[in-house]
């Protein structure tokens, strides 16, 4: 009888790195058993809902609850006056500013809290949300941050001194009482002689619109305040639960080891549920005072015109070049429009988050940068929908004034970026504004995405739509959308990324179980991505135990290991390295373990896939499983039983995962409509965990990327209004908008990471909305276009073209 | 708060009674009082489709219908179409496509692509975007959900085929 | 988004319909599909009392043909036009138009009678009827009358019905010649930016009867009768389009919303409208 297992077999066998492991999640999803937090029931719950303004900016004279408490079911209706007294009428947020809980005298923006009723249910609750009646005196409204920095008007007199005053904030000194700060990054005044004596200067004003992540399932918690045993377990749509229980124990005085916190599934985040919301206050407040658990869950509207918006950057550029295209330095002003309150989720240090990337994918000898945020009467927030810190603000600016370059030097825009490129011999790169890229091959991408889609084909067919145009055979012009994109993910090293003085490192726990099988915990929280199956992939490599027998969890912060949770594409490269660091640590000691049970010396054991060989006798070894048991049965001298390890990791650098985007579209210019005829998207994100994982996340983060560029905003009235509320006004693109996408690969591993992986899931997002943009405004450029703004809807596509003098 | 009503359904073949304010939303009602979790809330204005269930042979919105207007009615979720034994081809297929992410959207969608499959049983790439037009995911991209009901299409007529 | 509290009907037949709208008067509403009044129950904009389904009232619904003329029950969803074969051969309007309604599961529930007697200005129904020179018929306690769909629409929501009448049902003659349904949107679910109803006859190579209607271009349905003029008796040529379009945009009157600014909506009626003209006299 034979055995033969071959090698490759054994290989298989473990589902490890590379292999495109079905995931573990979607059994329970496909049979709707998923458990996210609104399917939380528990006896007794309470609802609670909030009463809003339907002011931008107004005083609040007066507020009468006397009617809803009057109502049946209502428990109790809680005012800013009920919070003063615990000190939690005002909370921190994330970026060092401070933020209403509940409305404390005026409020700043349509939508902002101002009560929070509590009754029996969710019914009751809305009925007496009615019945609250709030006297307001409305005030002049500023949603325009540069009117906002000329205007009288003080949004935020809690910020001023009695004496006029302007005491510094988070950020330093402050020009204006509506004012926030100035952040600089770079050269200023090289720069300046840098652009002022080059041959060509291309400038451009750009306006990054405010949207929104608008995940599926919306923000929501439920607080049980066991009064018993002086224990609080809070549940939540949470993306970094451990950092939500530090801020709550914090704000509360309750001592963090009585405050348990848990993220079951969450429903999508990408960004919108980082921050922490006055619902999670409120509804906090409201289990301790009256001792059983409150839920609480926004709907729609509330959700996008109060959590979590993201970009609404002002962006001025000059970038100068010789006269053959090399480019010389970059000049970046930003006017950052923040709302009424600075929410922004950044690490501490970086209050434009990774804006200064924007030099992007080029060797840029010599950059400046600087960013003002604004205060205004919209909604705070600021937060990085579905990308690192800022990044995809970066990566449109670098993306748009190589584009502007492009035209100015009457050159073609891929040519331009290719002269332009980091050469894969200048890694590691430090670029002009401080970062120090970690690896890339950008020209080789660059080559193989435009050999891809046939691009001087696509060139040609595009200077022949244009003499058809002009004949008056089409009506339609043809786009073609170029983007190389470098992002800057995974915060980040504790020595410069902290969030609220939390250092942004990350974590993994391991245990095997005597019979080979294990529980790995991490700190950080899938809402979709497929932690389950990506982490036991990698862990399967590194420890040598089938991937199905590893079970991951996240979320719980009684039993998960610290950590800062999931977004700016940090858990590859920041937990996932915790990851294999702590499967290290299990191997380290199963070698240990394997040398004593195969009687040779640890140094004559080398690790082969799934067991132990001794070094030139492989037909003597052990398995990881065997290994295992004997790790807890077996007294072995000089080691302790059990097989558990933990790894904190501190990255040493960020990761720098980079792109090559082409899309191919049709624009009709009478009625502004859009056809995307092709998309091709070549990713790199260094060692591949799950090739069908990765697939998934380019074709969502490219179609929010389509949503972001052709429509989806938060627009405002001057009045404050907010104007697309509901699903009606805000793009969210159906299966019928969105294309096909064709996606490709380079393989540039990271050097500094324990597996070389750089992360993917922000990426197609990060590229995908620059290269749509260049797209529309490629297809006018023949006709003298040099930038229109997003979103491209079709009514600004028809301005556009209108402009042009398109229309006869 | 108004009289509360009598009401009567049936929900995934199991006879349901109980009484109701007229305006309690459908969607309410099976996750809130029958404990029936899989249809979620997305929009609450008809947009999203999370909350899609077949009522009467019909796909509908379960958050734009009064529990009123149900009484009498048969209903089927998620939780109907297959159980842990016996996967619906669909479940099947979504895993076996990647045509989940957050797994949110998921319930509504499996739901809505069942009757679309029932109707067209051999829908073209476009009848499916098309038919599943009423339903939003923000994960996907939809490309990995379509190839999953063209893959579950495939299979059901190769079974039927089979049994002939 | 929870809905304020009401009371349920669910009568059997039209006279327990009346019954109830005479006892209640302004606070009862009939509801038929739901999509558009139940988002504005939850959003607290719509108050509604007393609330009366008609879904039990047998009479309200079903297709039939009789001697070239169409009817169509108030509670016939568009689910069930697109499927009607017969009625895709008698109108393919119909079918074209309501697949360019809502998304399927909101067409599952969406009724012709509740599209086109709440006077919402972004309906795509209520222009297709005009264009067909449909008759409505309303019951109510006076008896039966009937309005025809050109003369129903007096303002955004505002309708010749009376509060205490239903609108029962719709019908039309079959037209003759080709038509079209063209409809511009920014994504599927999405009212119209601009949408027209054309119905053209040809006869020997020229256009022998026209009726235009467009959609969410007033705060009504904009029937044109200069339009169809300007098409009857050419070969429906650029210079007729451009009449035709001409006269009807002197008839609109948009106005400005997220879907873009007066002026776009102009010339995307325009465009609309001239593919809407050069697909039915293809058809024709």
């Amino acid at each position: 009888m034979k055995d033969e297992v071959t090698r490759e077999e054994r290989v298989d066998a473990l589902g490890g790195m590379g292999c495109k492991r079905k995931r573990v999640e979607d059994a329970r999803f496909t049979q709707g058993k998923g458990n996210y937090v609104d399917d939380i029931k528990l006896p007794g719950m309470l609802f609670g809902d909030f009463v809003r303004s339907p002011y931008a900016h107004a005083r609040i004279k007066s507020i009468d609850a006397s009617a809803a408490l009057a109502l049946d079911g209502v428990i109790a209706v809680l005012t800013a006056d009920d919070l003063r007294p615990l000190g939690l009428h005002w909370m921190p947020t994330l970026a060092g500013d401070k933020q209403m809980v509940l409305a404390d005298g005026k409020v700043l923006f349509q939508g902002q809290e101002v009560a929070y009723v509590v009754a029996k249910d969710r019914y009751i609750a809305a009925d007496a949300v009615e019945l609250v009646e709030v006297e307001y005196e409305d005030l002049p409204v500023l949603v325009d941050p540069f009117e906002a920095m000329k205007s009288d008007v003080v949004l935020r007199e809690d910020l001023v001194g009695e004496d006029g005053s302007l005491p510094d904030g988070a950020h330093g000194p402050r020009k204006h009482h509506n004012h926030i700060f100035t952040w600089e990054a770079g050269e200023k005044e090289a720069t300046k002689q840098v652009i002022d004596n080059a041959d060509v200067v291309a400038t451009e004003t750009m306006y990054y619109h405010r949207t929104h992540p608008c995940p599926l399932e919306t923000c929501g918690c439920v607080a049980s305040m066991d009064k018993v045993n002086g224990k609080l377990t809070l549940w939540g749509t949470f993306q970094a639960p451990h950092a939500i229980r530090t801020v709550v124990s914090l704000i509360s005085g309750i001592e963090e080891h009585n405050i348990r916190v848990i993220s079951p599934d969450i429903g999508g985040g990408f960004g919108n549920k980082v921050g922490a919301y006055p619902g999670y206050v409120c509804s906090v407040v409201a289990s301790i005072v009256t001792g059983v658990p409150v839920k609480w869950v926004e709907d729609r509207m509330e959700n996008l015109m109060t959590t979590a918006f993201a970009r609404d950057y002002w962006m001025t550029g000059k970038i100068s070049a010789t006269k053959d295209g090399k480019i010389t330095g970059l000049d970046c002003h930003v006017t950052a429009d923040h709302g009424g309150f600075d929410a922004c989720a950044d690490p501490t240090k970086f209050p434009a988050g990774f804006m200064n990337i924007c030099t992007g994918s080029y060797d840029i000898p010599t950059a400046y940068l600087a960013v003002d945020g604004v205060y205004t009467n919209k909604a705070p927030g600021g937060v990085s929908y579905r990308c690192s810190f800022r990044v995809t603000e970066a990566v449109y600016f670098i993306e748009r004034m190589i584009e502007v370059l492009a035209i100015e030097l009457d050159m073609d825009a891929a040519e331009l970026r290719r002269i332009n490129f980091i050469r894969k011999d200048q890694f590691p790169y430090k670029a002009a504004l401080g970062w120090e890229y970690d690896s890339g091959d950008y020209h080789t991408a660059w080559d193989k995405a435009l050999k891809a889609v046939d691009y001087d084909g696509l060139r040609a067919e595009q200077a022949q739509r244009v003499e058809d145009f002009k004949a008056g055979k089409t009506r339609k012009l043809m786009g073609i959308g170029l983007t190389h994109f470098t992002e800057i993910v995974g915060a980040g090293p504790v020595k410069n990324c902290d969030i609220l003085g939390l250092g942004m490192f990350d974590s993994c726990e391991i245990r095997i179980h005597p019979t080979g099988s294990a529980i790995a915990r991490l700190g950080t929280i899938s809402q979709g991505q497929g932690h389950a199956t990506t982490f036991a992939q990698i862990l399967a490599t590194e420890i040598g135990l089938p991937a199905d027998s590893i079970t991951i969890e996240e979320g719980d912060t009684d039993t998960a290991p610290y950590g800062l949770g999931t977004y700016g594409s940090r858990s590859t490269p920041v937990a996932g390295a915790a990851t294999a660091m702590a499967g290290r640590k299990i191997r380290a000691k199963a070698q240990m373990i394997a040398a004593y049970l195969l009687e040779v010396h640890d140094d004559d054991v080398e690790f082969d896939v799934d067991r132990f060989v001794v070094k030139g006798a492989p037909e003597k070894f052990k398995t990881m499983k065997e290994i295992a048991f004997a790790a807890y049965n077996q007294a072995i001298p000089g080691i302790e039983p059990g097989l558990e390890a933990v790894s904190y990791y501190d990255p040493p650098n960020m990761t720098y995962p980079f792109g090559a985007y082409v899309c191919v579209m049709d624009i009709d210019v009478d009625t502004g409509e859009v056809d995307i005829r092709r998309f091709y998207a070549l990713d790199d994100c260094g060692t591949r965990i799950n090739p069908m994982i990765i697939e998934g996340q380019v074709h969502g983060g490219l179609t929010e990327a389509l949503a972001v560029a052709l429509g989806q905003e938060i627009a405002y009235d001057d009045m404050g209004n907010v104007k697309t509320g509901t699903l009606m006004d805000f793009f969210l693109p159906t299966a019928w908008e969105v294309p096909n996408y064709e996606t490709d690969h380079t393989v540039t591993p990271s050097p500094h990471h324990p597996i070389g992986a750089k992360g993917v899931g922000e990426s197609p997002h990060v590229g995908g909305v620059p290269c749509f943009s260049n797209a529309v405004n490629d297809a006018f450029r023949a006709f003298g276009l040099r930038h229109t703004h997003m979103p491209h809807d079709h009514w600004r596509i028809w301005k556009t073209a209108n402009q042009l003098g398109l229309h006869g | 708060m108004s009289k509360k009503m009598h009401i009567q359904m049936t929900v995934n073949g199991e006879e349901q009674e109980f009484l109701a304010e007229p305006r309690e939303l459908l969607i309410h009602t099976l996750r809130e009082r029958l404990n029936i979790t899989g249809p979620h809330i997305g929009c609450e204005t008809s947009h999203c489709g999370a909350c899609t269930v077949t009522i009467n042979g019909k796909s509908v919105k379960s958050c734009t219908m009064f529990v009123a207007q149900a009484n009498g009615a048969e209903v089927t979720t998620i939780e109907g179409l297959g159980n842990p034994d016996s996967l619906h081809v669909l479940q099947e297929a979504f895993k076996e496509h990647h045509g989940l992410q957050c797994g949110f959207c998921t319930p509504g969608m499996i739901t809505r692509a069942s009757k679309l499959l029932e109707e067209n049983p051999t829908p073209s790439e476009e009848e499916v975007r098309f038919g599943m037009a009423g339903n939003i995911c923000r994960c996907t991209g939809y490309q990995n959900i379509v190839k999953s009901i063209l893959a579950a299409a495939e299979e059901l007529n190769s079974a039927k085929e089979a049994a002939q | 988004m929870i809905p304020a509290a009401f009371e349920y009907h669910r009568p059997k037949d039209m006279e327990g319909v009346l019954a109830v709208l005479k006892e209640h008067g302004d606070d009862a509403r009939v509801l038929a599909g739901g999509h558009s009044l139940i988002p504005m129950m939850k959003l607290r904009m719509a108050d509604v009392p007393h609330l009366i389904d008609l879904q039990d009232v047998e009479t309200l619904r079903g297709i039939c043909m009789d001697a070239g003329t169409v009817h169509i029950g108030a509670m016939v969803t568009q689910a069930e036009i697109i499927a009607n074969d017969q009625l895709a051969q008698a109108a393919p309007i119909m079918r074209e138009a309501s697949l360019q309604i809502a998304d399927p599961q909101v067409r599952y529930m969406g009724t012709v009678g509740g599209n086109v007697a709440n006077g919402d200005p972004g309906n795509d129904m209520p222009g297709l009827m005009q264009c067909l020179d449909a008759t409505f018929t309303l019951v109510g306690e006076e008896g039966e009358r009937t309005v025809k769909a050109r003369e129903f629409y007096e303002a955004a929501y505002m309708t010749a019905r009376d509060d205490e009448e239903v609108l029962t049902s719709v019908s039309f003659a079959a037209p003759k010649g080709g038509s079209a349904y063209e409809k511009q949107k920014r994504k599927i679910g999405d009212y119209a930016t601009a949408a027209a109803a054309v119905i053209l006859e040809k006869s020997g190579g020229t256009c022998s009867a026209a009726s235009i209607a467009m959609t969410n271009l007033s705060d009504t349905p904009i029937w044109s009768e200069a339009a169809g003029a300007a098409l009857i008796g050419t070969a429906v040529d650029a210079a007729a389009i451009k009449a035709a379009v001409a006269a009807m945009l002197g008839d609109i009157d948009p106005a400005e919303d997220n879907r873009g600014p007066i002026e776009f909506k102009r010339h995307a009626a325009g465009v609309i409208l001239s593919r809407a003209i050069a697909r039915a006299w293809d058809r024709a």
